[in-house]
């Protein structure tokens, strides 16, 4: 994501707004990353490396608050996001499990996406949805009283989707071309 | 400050308020052991091995970094106490590659030392192993986070001492690693090859690359010439790897090893130190009459000259464009000894003996090959070349004493203070007094610009000019002076800055440990090697006017430029 060959241009342009407000100011790094998370999805070193500079901090500080914290990421959300709670109600009833059989399945943890791009795991707060825990959502589907089990079945549904509109777009792309 | 009194194993303690309960017990003669802990450095009390009872408190504190109180009741030597320390040190090998037979710290580790003095035989818990790979992308540097027991040691001393901060703790839990941001190699960074970070390590996480194979295929190699050039601060530390007093000076025990091990010829940085002097004092005089670019800096420290590369780029017209000493060296060997000696320079191998890791990555800079072929081959650490006479058997003590061979080997006590911080001022002024004034000093000695003091000034009266000087060694204080140039407030003539603390004899390939202490009685065996020497001024040394006169004409004249000169790179902070 360079600055200039990006089609975001809009979005640096905001976020340069946000760096230039904190620059040189250490203390705002939390705040700066935010940003960046909430704007591009994620945190390339691009951008990290903006940050160092205008807020005056080494790079490897940068890099560090941004692999301790799991609500920052380093790549591109996935296509179909996995969010999985775990409020107290979840975790007790399994969202850990359901969380580790979702990272040993697609071989990435919370806060990474694979790198075909298609899916990505995080962990969130409380959904409200106590009575039907543990809860999970994939984008916008949401599922109630998940088991470990069903992880397959659910990964399976996107991935059939995904040959589904592949073989759309061929179909459409064949039919334009003819 | 006010002093507090407490007790540490019923022994009445004063101290002074502030002071720390470990260093209180060890001002107290009461050994406690640590392991992450760095006096003034590192004082973040990760590793729980100091830790001691305090009456009143639940649980065991950690020494390091709780203060000590009045009417405070410490005990360092209950069983609760050895358990807890054992049980940290477990853990930390629970996940530890035991290596130490083939460990390059086997010997000399503190986690080693420590497991032994806690009289661990068995570590009670298998835990999983952590998977990062090892860097070998530095020329200098080599990191091995299996060995790592995430002290942080290394990284305040890169951020506090050096104030680079290549490195830092990333990821968590299992994860945590200690390295460059998105874990790239150190090569990639802007780590300044200074080696520090290796001083410090208590284990064999962080060390500098070994080439000592290189050079003993050299030497066994009947049909290679193979010379050699040792730095003014590897005489005053190399003993030390024999058991000797820091500060022991070995000049001839070590030119003795030297010829032992079979280098063709056994030469001196000494001698293009006092080169350097006439060409770098040439040039201050030169800009200060022609209005030239000020403060002049001294450019011979490698690390010194990346961290400006990296951090201060609009300041490299300020540098000298003189090549480190061993640079200089380099370029002469292949070019001027083998003129005279009759040796055809592909044929030659030219290795160096530094104090210094950074050097290593110097010699392979792309524009450091003026001789036509690559001027110094390669760079062994003072840490190198102990294990390498170890290899063969040569104890430094009992070493034959002789002396370097002619004529790169002829030096003046100007030249031996390059080793120090200070010295390279120092030598500066001894000649550039003379030179301007003509007339003879009434003391070599400048004292003001000796010592740790981390910036030192002086202010001295050179014919009808006042010449305002500034010292400083450790990046950290590098940077202050940087930042009052920048901000207009230096009133400077010519500034010497060393990258390591205490300058070379401190440097990240010396001896391990090389604290405070150490480094002190180092520049005394420095000051103790200038007084020695018959001449102390760079322009009285005979081989220096030889060299003149035979090859290089005049300095800063043609050939000068083209062997002993170079220009720098402006690097982005980040690539
Ligand atoms: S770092 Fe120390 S304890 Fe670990 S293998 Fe090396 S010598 Fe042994
Ligand atoms: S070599 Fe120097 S700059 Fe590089 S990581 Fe070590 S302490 Fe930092
Ligand atoms: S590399 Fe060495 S100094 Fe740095 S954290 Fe690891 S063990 Fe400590
Ligand atoms: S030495 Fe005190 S916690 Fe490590």
């Amino acid at each position: 994501m360079k600055e200039n060959d990006c089609k975001c241009e809009h979005l640096w342009a905001e976020f340069n707004q946000t760096l230039e407000k904190n620059s040189g100011n250490r203390s705002a790094l939390i705040t700066v990353l935010h940003k960046a998370q909430e704007l591009f999805g994620y945190i390339p070193r691009e951008v990290q490396i903006r940050i160092a500079e205008e807020l005056e901090i080494p790079l490897a500080d940068v890099y560090g608050v941004v692999t301790f914290y799991n609500f920052f990421s380093l790549k591109p959300q996935g296509k179909y996001k996995i969010s999985v709670c775990k409020g107290t109600s979840c975790y007790v009833r399994g969202a850990s499990g359901v969380l580790e059989r979702f990272s040993k399945t697609l071989g990435v943890g919370p806060g990474d996406s694979t790198d075909d791009g298609q899916f990505s795991i995080e962990v969130v707060r409380c959904l409200g949805a106590c009575g039907l825990s543990p809860v999970m959502t994939v984008n916008k589907d949401v599922y109630a009283l998940v088991k470990q089990e069903s992880i397959p079945e659910i990964l399976d549904k996107y991935a059939a989707e995904e040959v589904q509109e592949s073989a759309t777009d061929t179909l459409q792309r064949d039919q334009r071309e003819t | 400050m006010p002093m507090i009194s407490l007790t540490i194993d019923n022994k009445k303690v004063e101290v002074e308020q502030g002071t720390s309960i470990l260093e209180a017990a060890r001002e107290a003669g009461t050994g406690i052991p640590s392991l992450c802990y760095l006096k003034d450095i590192n004082v973040v009390g990760v590793c729980r091995v100091c830790v001691v009872e305090v009456k009143g408190a639940r649980s065991l504190v950690a020494s390091c970094v709780a203060p000590a109180a009045e009417g405070m009741e410490v005990l360092t030597n209950t069983n609760r106490v050895r358990n807890a320390r054992r049980l940290a040190v477990e853990l930390i090998l629970s996940d530890h590659p035991m290596e130490c037979p083939t460990c390059i710290r086997n010997l000399n580790c503190e986690l080693q030392t420590l497991a032994e003095e806690l009289g661990i035989r068995d570590v009670r818990f298998e835990g999983e192993r952590t998977k990062h790979t090892a860097d070998n992308s530095s020329p200098s540097i080599i990191r091995d986070p299996q060995k790592c027991i995430l002290c942080r040691r290394c990284v305040s001393v890169c951020e506090h001492v050096q104030s680079v901060k290549a490195i830092a703790p990333q990821n968590r839990g299992f994860d945590a690693v200690v390295s460059p941001a998105f874990e790239a190699g150190l090569a990639e960074t802007e780590c300044v090859n200074c080696g520090q970070c290796s001083l410090v390590c208590p284990t064999g996480a962080i060390y500098e690359k070994d080439d000592t194979t290189r050079v003993w295929d050299a030497l066994a190699d009947p049909n290679i010439h193979v010379v050699v050039q040792t730095a003014p601060a590897v005489r005053v530390a190399l003993g030390e790897i024999f058991g000797m007093e820091p500060g022991s000076v070995v000049t001839t025990q070590m030119v003795g090893a030297l010829k032992q091990l079979g280098f063709n010829k056994v030469f001196d940085t000494d001698f293009t130190a006092d080169l350097t002097i006439m060409e770098e004092g040439s040039e201050l005089i030169e800009r200060i009459k022609s209005g030239g670019k000020l403060p002049l800096i001294t450019s011979c420290s490698p690390g010194w000259i990346k961290f400006i590369e990296h951090f201060y780029p609009d300041l490299l017209p300020h540098l000298s464009t003189c090549k480190s000493p061993q640079q200089m060296f380099g370029a002469l060997a292949k070019t001027y000894y083998t003129g005279k000696a009759g040796v055809d320079p592909a044929n030659v191998f030219s290795v160096s003996i530094m104090p210094c890791t950074a050097k290593k990555f110097e010699s392979q800079r792309p524009e450091m090959n003026s001789s036509g072929y690559q001027d110094v081959d390669v760079v062994l650490t003072t840490r190198e070349l102990g294990r390498m006479l170890k290899l063969a058997g040569i104890d430094l003590s009992s070493c034959p004493e002789e002396e370097y061979d002619d004529p790169m080997g002829i030096s003046t006590g100007a030249a031996v203070i390059f080793g120090a911080t200070g010295g390279v001022m120092e030598a500066a002024l001894r000649t550039a007094y003379e030179l301007i004034t003509g007339e003879t000093l009434p003391s070599v000695d400048f004292k003001t610009v000796r010592g740790m003091e981390g910036v030192k000034e002086a202010s001295v009266q050179v014919g009808s000019l006042n010449v305002n000087v500034a010292v400083a060694h450790g990046l950290g204080n590098a940077r202050k002076l940087l930042d009052a140039i920048k901000a207009g407030d230096a009133d400077y003539h010519f500034i010497e800055i060393m990258c390591c603390p205490g300058g070379c004899i401190g440097g990240g390939g010396q001896p391990i440990p090389t604290d405070l202490g150490i480094r002190e009685k180092r520049i005394g065996g420095i000051y103790t090697a200038d007084e020695k020497m018959v001449l102390r001024k760079s322009h009285e040394n005979p081989a220096i006017q030889q060299i003149y006169k035979e090859f290089l004409e005049e300095p800063l004249g043609h050939r000068s430029h083209e062997l002993l000169h170079t220009q720098y790179v402006a690097r982005g902070k980040y690539k």
